[in-house]
């Protein structure tokens, strides 16, 4: 089966240095796909690359299909293909909750109140549709890196691109994301360094090093050590000292 | 204070909150027109009085009116101060090449009268009013779409531009960085804030960029979509806008008779 998006021996530069040399890559329906490597290693280029925010100097993109190199080829992926940008505030530029979530669908071309109204649905499954109307740049760090996927999910889109989704979540919230992710019929690829969070989501890796793309694995050692925790004085639980 | 809980929440006012956020944009700018073409002394302080008391009325309270007006008054101590001198005319008081005249003194009691009227009459009208809804009422008088879209982003935006010059200033601060006040900043000052500054717009730049890619990446094509809900007019706003025009039309006719 052909992937639903995929790098061809792509070659981008940024700044004048060449960030991915070559590098290929498939992410095909129904993966999850952990995109690890060091810091300035050119995960997040190879993301943006992949939805026309950076283009190749040599090598192919090919996303649902077919080749694409024009902005209005990319156009079509984007409606299918969405990327979460590391910084929520960067994505968030509505001035509410709900208006947000549901600018992607007005862009789609549905009518006024369907996007409201799938955006609102959306929200509700994400268990989100209490921050509806809350103003964007109010909400907690963890509340917009939500809201933000929820703007994403309500393209109902094919693919997900995330780029370090469980930044400045708390347990909590982290968990709640976790969750959510393991729902979606979307394809993902995951850019992250939570090691915990890869290990239990993705289900293949790739390490990128020197520009190029390689087979990886994420799994996890039995190790008995202690352990270091946190809660409040009030805990459920006992200590086996007192 | 126990007594006043029960009654907190309710703010009286002549019913401002109850207008739709389009009639009061409408209102402020038939207003500001109004008073922009008003020349008498007489009539526009008049006008600055009852917009004044509208103000009080409508507003967030005295204390947070008298702080907004702050930043007003200063400029017009400067235009005080300045218009007397640069406006020629009979001699008032002063001496050559400095002498304030008559009509200077009168132009700047003028400006003065009509850019407080307009102040008062704004803070009363749009003062209350989320950002958000100015830019839909807007939107659906069919204001320049470009125009709302940049109030709207500027609303979203200014507020990160703040936080993250104030990020900046503290991470200077926490690495000891003091500015000397002296009359003349030292260099060392002066670089620093050069460096900031540049940091600041480089930032606001890159960052305009990926809000702009964000957008491009949900299938934004330069159209923002329609506004939210449009409720009808009700009759509070036909009340409003019969005495707007009223008042208008009355100042209009007592500088006619003047």
């Amino acid at each position: 089966m052909s992937a639903l998006l995929a790098l061809d021996g792509v070659t981008v530069a940024r700044g004048g240095r060449t960030v991915l040399a070559g590098a290929d890559l498939q992410l095909h329906a129904g993966e999850r796909l952990a995109l690890v490597g060091p810091n300035g290693a050119g995960k997040t280029t190879l993301l943006r690359t992949l939805v026309g925010l950076e283009r190749p100097s040599a090598g192919r993109v090919v996303a649902f299909g077919a080749e694409r190199r024009t902005e209005v080829d990319f156009g079509t992926v984007r409606a299918r293909a969405q990327l979460m940008f590391q910084d929520p505030d960067d994505q968030l530029f509505c001035p509410t909750v709900i208006d947000d979530v549901a600018f992607g669908p007005l862009n789609l071309g549905r009518k006024r109140d369907e996007a409201f109204a799938a955006a609102r649905a959306v929200l509700e499954r994400l268990g989100l549709v209490h921050l509806a109307d809350r103003v964007t740049h109010r909400l907690s760090g963890g509340e917009k890196r939500l809201v933000c996927l929820a703007a994403l999910i309500a393209m109902a889109p094919d693919a997900l691109l995330l780029d370090e989704p469980t930044n400045d979540l708390d347990e909590e919230n982290r968990a709640r994301m976790i969750d959510i992710l393991l729902r979606l019929d979307a394809a993902l690829l995951l850019v992250s360094h939570d090691r915990d969070f890869l290990e239990r989501i993705a289900t293949r890796a790739v390490l990128l090093r020197e520009g190029t793309v390689r087979p990886a694995l994420v799994h996890r050692h039995v190790v008995t050590q202690e352990e270091i925790h946190i809660h409040g004085l009030d805990a459920s639980h006992r200590h086996a000292e007192g | 204070m126990p007594a006043a809980l029960g009654a907190a929440p309710v703010r009286v006012s002549f019913g401002i909150a109850a207008l739709d956020p389009r009639t009061r944009l409408l209102g402020a700018f038939a207003g500001v027109l109004a008073v922009a073409l008003l020349s008498s002394l007489w009539v526009l302080a008049a006008a600055a009085l009852g917009t004044f008391a509208l103000a009080l009325a409508a507003g967030p309270g005295t204390a947070a009116l008298m702080r907004r007006l702050v930043h007003l008054e200063g400029f017009m101590l400067v235009l005080l101060a300045l218009l007397p001198f640069t406006v020629p005319g009979t001699p008032l008081f002063g001496a050559p090449p400095f002498v304030a005249s008559a009509e200077g003194f009168a132009r700047a009691v003028q400006i003065l009268l009509k850019v407080n009227a307009c102040g008062f009459l704004v803070f009363a009208l749009l003062g209350g009013l989320e950002p958000v809804r100015i830019g839909a009422a807007a939107l659906a008088l069919k204001a320049p779409e470009r125009l709302v879209q940049l109030f709207l982003l500027v609303v979203r935006y200014g507020g990160v531009l703040r936080a993250e010059a104030a990020r900046l200033q503290e991470a200077m601060r926490a690495r000891a960085f003091a500015p000397r006040a002296s009359l003349t900043w030292s260099l060392h000052t002066w670089r620093t804030y050069g460096h900031m500054l540049g940091m600041v717009l480089v930032r606001a730049l890159e960052r305009a960029e990926r809000v702009s890619e964000a957008m491009r990446c949900r299938g934004f094509s330069g159209r923002l979509p329609a506004s939210a809900e449009r409720p009808a007019l009700g009759a509070a706003d036909l009340a409003f806008a019969l005495l707007l025009a009223a008042a208008i039309l009355a100042a209009f006719a007592a500088e006619h008779l003047a």
